[in-house]
Parts: structure tokens; sequence; C-alpha cells
């Protein structure tokens, strides 16, 4: 074996260990799965939108948007009557549809007045994620083509001379029910960009502090190891519960001041989530109360004294302040992933297991928590506040176990007497 | 009543046997030096007397207390300082010893970290931050650290590792003059004049067991030796 073969075989060992492979296993793992997510919100854009159309008119332009309509789209019911509203809604609702179209009796009368013919558009929006207005953006697609259509009519029958009727002749007044609240004259697309920056920054926010916070806390155990003051400490008349507990609760400490600066941060920015109406003059409030605030506070501060025990645990795991920067990479990982989904789709709108997995990591709920109080979901929020409880107490009860034993030093557990230095 | 008592005390890593069963008496004010090669056991032995390790099987007890089951009060009578232990670097000397001074529930707090600041010799320079210090003035600091508290037994691994001459010296002063005052002390060193020069008594450990055990000077007669090293090597090998 040359000298050089001898390097790069040595050179190998060194940088292919568990700690380089696993990130990218785990990575690739993650990033497959949102593809996952993603290919199936591709093959929803590429099927054809759900609706149901009530044609009051029954004239020349509205039979034009109903033959649109029955060609572009799944017509899942159709009706000519204004008083099967309630009915239409139920069962586009129950075919996952996205919206019931109301062609009024005045449609064609109005175009041909020169007046725009108004169609009426009762959206039903599921989530608030980048991928959950493809379906609308769909149906608005289709809509164009309405106006395309009646435009060609115009033309071609050259029964009006008015250029703004020709180029537009439709318009529309639409009203969104999402998460149960009606938002009129307001689109999904509108809530949607309304909702994105809201869904970008708060989890980055949220994924930034746990890192920074987690990260201190595995390297200060891994510097207490390096240093040999942890087997100082150890050996002072001071219970182990103690140290644990002095050692939480500090990093709480810091974990409720990076909240508290969180939450001012996130007061300011809520206060402008007051949407106007496109078409009316009400406007909808959406900001969060007081108790929504206290509630998100709550959710970040448990997520967080849930990430420092976790990193606790694994700080016990690091040998030295090296090893520690490899261990920070589950709980990065576990707080971009969250981040990740509620960027790009929304809670509600998740497969069933994707769903689990993103309620089963605690730091997900702070992220998710704003966006459910915006729509009054407490459930959600509050099962999420007493689940991440209930992860920190788990996690903090075996942080306190692996300081009882030997593992905490040696990196092995005895198995036979695990307790045996209680007081 | 010995300060220490052991009795065939075992110490298993899992399936690896680190210590085979051990016994052995240290009287009170006694120097006992564990000497031995790498990997011969003295650390895990140091660092089971010091409640750091739950002991396999035997029995080691401190001051009559059961390590097993008064471990809480042995911590109150030992002081432990491991072998390249480091303190906190964001405190200053003073602040260290004071740190470690406030878990003894003593009306004399003030005192001991006065002893602290004695036994450190490390004057204006007590009131700088740790990390500002060179090896020896933190050797020195945890020496302090670890003596300033009158332990009843003192528990040194490798204490002069590292340091200069003259520091190491000092150190070895320091470790004599609190002996003579009543406290005992465990020690582990491979500096074998360091051990001739201190120790009452000394113990020989070889993979895991005591196989040689006495005074320096009777080690040195029965082997025919002119020092401690000698004597060292025709045991251990």
């Amino acid at each position: 074996m040359s000298a050089l073969g001898n390097i790069i075989r040595k050179e190998l060992k060194e940088l292919l260990t568990p700690a380089t492979i696993l990130p990218i296993l785990i990575l690739t793992i993650i990033f497959g799965s949102l593809g996952g997510t993603i290919s199936g919100i591709e093959e929803e854009a590429s099927a054809a939108p759900i609706i149901g159309v009530i044609n009051e008119n029954n004239t020349i332009f509205s039979d034009i948007a109903v033959d649109v309509f029955n060609n572009n789209a799944e017509v899942v019911f159709n009706s000519t009557d204004i008083s099967d509203r309630q009915q239409g809604l139920k069962q586009v609702r129950e075919n996952n549809g996205v919206a019931l179209i109301i062609i009024p009796k005045n449609f064609t009368e109005k175009i041909e007045n020169d007046m725009p013919g108004v169609i009426e558009i009762y959206w039903i929006m599921k989530g608030a994620g980048l991928m959950d207005t493809i379906s609308s953006s769909s149906v608005e697609h289709i809509l164009g083509i309405v106006s395309i259509n009646i435009s060609s009519e115009l033309i071609e029958d050259n029964s009006t001379s008015n250029a703004t009727i020709v180029l537009a002749p439709t318009t529309r007044t639409e009203t969104t029910n999402f998460k149960g609240i009606d938002f009129k004259g307001i689109s999904p697309g509108t809530i949607t960009r309304m909702l994105s920056s809201q869904s970008t920054t708060i989890p980055i926010i949220m994924m930034m502090i746990i890192i920074m916070a987690g990260g201190m806390v595995i390297s200060s155990m891994a510097l207490e190891k390096e240093n040999k003051t942890l087997e100082t400490l150890l050996t002072l008349p001071v219970k182990r519960t103690s140290i644990v507990t002095g050692k939480i609760t500090a990093s709480a400490i810091v974990g409720l001041v990076l909240a508290l600066i969180y939450m001012v941060g996130i007061g300011y920015y809520m206060q402008s989530f007051n949407m106007q109406g496109d078409a009316g003059s009400t406007s909808f409030s959406i900001s969060l109360s007081s108790f929504d605030l206290l509630l998100v506070g709550l959710s970040l501060f448990v997520a967080l004294v849930a990430a420092l025990s976790l990193c606790m645990l694994l700080g016990t795991l690091a040998k030295n302040y090296k090893s520690a920067q490899t261990l920070t990479f589950p709980v990065t990982m576990m707080a971009m992933f969250p981040m990740l989904i509620t960027m790009f789709t929304d809670f509600d709108t998740l497969p069933l297991g994707l769903k689990t997995l993103v309620f089963a990591i605690p730091f997900s709920h702070p992220m998710i928590a704003p966006r459910a109080l915006l729509f009054n979901d407490y459930m959600l929020v509050i099962a999420g506040i007493i689940y991440t409880t209930i992860f920190a107490i788990i996690m903090i009860s075996i942080v306190v176990w692996v300081f009882r034993t030997d593992r905490l030093l040696t990196g092995s557990i005895g198995t036979k007497k695990l307790f045996k230095f209680k007081k | 009543m010995p300060t220490v008592q052991v009795k065939n005390f075992c110490k298993n890593y899992g399936k690896t046997e680190a210590v085979k069963g051990i016994s052995f008496n240290i009287e009170k004010g006694e120097i006992f030096g564990l000497i031995g090669p790498n990997g011969a056991g003295k650390t895990t032995t140091l660092r089971v007397m010091s409640t750091l390790l739950q002991i396999t099987s035997g029995s080691v007890k401190i001051m009559d207390y059961d390590l097993e089951k008064q471990p809480k009060k042995i911590r109150h009578l030992i002081s432990y300082l491991p072998e390249d232990a480091g303190a906190y670097k964001n405190l200053t000397g003073r602040e260290y010893l004071t740190f470690i001074a406030k878990f003894f529930e003593r009306k004399d707090i003030k005192k001991m970290i006065q002893k602290g600041i004695e036994i450190t010799d490390l004057g204006e320079r007590i009131n700088d931050k740790v990390d500002t210090y060179s090896k020896g003035m933190k050797r020195r600091l945890l020496v302090g650290r670890a003596l300033m508290t009158d332990p009843d037994l003192a528990i040194l691994d490798e204490p002069t590792s590292g340091l200069d001459v003259i520091n190491a010296q000092e150190i070895r002063k320091i470790i004599k003059d609190t002996a003579k005052n009543g406290t005992t002390v465990l020690l582990s060193s491979h500096n074998m004049l360091e051990v001739e020069y201190l120790c009452d008594r000394i113990a020989l450990i070889a993979n895991g067991k005591i196989i040689e055990e006495g005074e320096p000077s009777q080690l040195m007669e029965k082997y025919k030796s002119n020092n401690i090293e000698e004597v060292f090597t025709k045991v251990v090998a």
C-alpha cells in the first residue's frame, strides 16, 4: 500500500463515522417525507377541483360559465335555486370540495347593460399553508376561462362597444370559510398571503431559540465533564436531584427570558393581523387576545423546558465539547422538521401519520399554536401544552435517573444497582 | 476505628473487571498511596471511594459510614481531587472557593474560604478569573478547594500531575501539613519519589488486585531495593 493510499484510508476512517453519516441519513428521510407530501399536492394540483354550482340565471352567458365549470372541474352539486345554498355547501364539503359558485339571476342582464356580471363564490378553505391554496388557484384559473369565453362571445356577437366589459365581463364577490369563520370579501389567497409571513417567521424564530438554548445546555454539560468540574460537584454534599433541578431551573429561566422576548415580538407582530374585507366595509379582526398570547407563551415555555431537559439528557451522553456539537444535531432536526412542515402546509390538512409525527415532536406546538389560536382551536393548543409538559416531566425523570447511575461518568449503566445512590 | 475500611471490594464495568476484590484499611492522619501501572484500577478505586461510582460487590466504610447506604453522609466527610480537574472558568478563584464552601452547612464559611485562599497562595490573583490562571495556579486552587473544608478523608488523584518541580513540591508540603493536622489522605500517583516522600503506607495495585502493601521502608527492605521505583518494577514485572 502506497503512502497516499494509507493516508486516504486513515482519513476515510476518521471522516466516515456515525456522527457524519447519521445527519445525512436523517435529512434524507425528512426530505423524503416532505417530497411525498409535495408529490401528493402535485397530484391534487393536476386533478380537477371539486365544486358546486347554483345557476339562477339560465341564460346565454351563465350557460357559458356552467359549460366551463363542467368541462374543467368536478361539479358535485348542481342547482338553479338559491334556497339550495346550504345543501350545496354541505355537499361540496362532504366531497372535500373547494367552492360553491353561484351565478345570480341578473348575471347576463348586467353584462348586456355594460356592467360586469357578478359571480358569487363561497370558498371552503381547509388550511393556510403555502400548498393548501392549490385547489382554490385552480378554481380561479377556471373563472378566468369563464371571463375569456364570455369575452369571445361578446366579440363574436358584437353586442357591446364597451371595451371594459369586453375585456372583463365578470367580477366576483367572495366569502371564505376558514376554520369555521366566514371572511366576507376575502379570498383564500389573501388569507394565505397574510398568514404566510407568520407561518415562516415564527417557526424560524422558535427553531433558533431551541437550537441556541439547547446547544448551550448540551455544551455546558459537556464542558462540565471535559473540565471534570462535574466530578467535583458530584462529590460535594449536595443531592443529585438538586444538581439536576438546579441546572434545569437555570436553563428554564433562560428559556423564560427568551420566551418573554419572543412574546413581546409576537405581540407587536400579531397586532398587524387586522384584515380588511376587499369588498365590504366590515373589518375582521383575527388578532390574538391576551389570553391567547398567554397560551402561546405557556406553550413556548413548556416546549423550551422539554427541549432543555432533552438536551440535558443528550448532554449526559457527551464525553467532551466536540461530541456535544454532534449531539445538538437531533435537537436541530426535531426543531427543523415541524418548521418545514408548518411553513409549507397546515397542521389540520396533514395526513394522519405526519400529523401524529408533528404532534409527537414537542417543539411543534408553539409553532402551531398562534395559527390555531387565531381560529379558536383551543383544544389543539391545550392538548399540545399537556403533551409537552408530560414529555418534559419524563425527560427530567430520565435525567435524574442517569445522574444517579455510573452512566454519567463511565458511559455504561450498571443494571444491578441502578438506584443505590438515591439520597 | 480506621478512617477507611475496604473489604473485598470489586468494581466491574459491564463484563470488564476493573477492581477484583481488594481490601485495605487507612488509619486517621495516615497518608496512604495507591500506586500501579495505567489501567490497574487506581482511579476507579478513588472514584468509588468518593461516591462517584457504585461498587459491584464487597464493602467500603468511611468513618464507619457505609458507602452504599450513606453516601450523603460520606460526602460531608470527604474531599476529592480528580486528576486533571478544572474549575469554572468564568468565576474568579475567590468566587470558586465561595461556591464550593456554600455546600458545607457550616457557620465558619468565611474562615473556610480564607483557609482555601491561604492554601492556594495565589495572592491578589485569587480575584482574577480562573480562565487566566496557569496550570500550576489552577492546581493550587483545586488543592485549596479540596483541603479548605478540613475533610476527614482527602482523596487525591495524581495531585501533582503535570506540575513543575516548584509547584509540585509546594503541593506535597501542603498535603503533609494537612495530614499532620489530622486529615487522612488517600492518593494515587505515578511519581515514585513523591510516593516515597509523602506516604506512610502504600499499596501496589496491578490488574485490579493489590499485590503488595506496607510502609515504603519495609517494602524497600523486603525487595532489597534502594527506592520505591525499584520495588514497583520488581513487584509489577
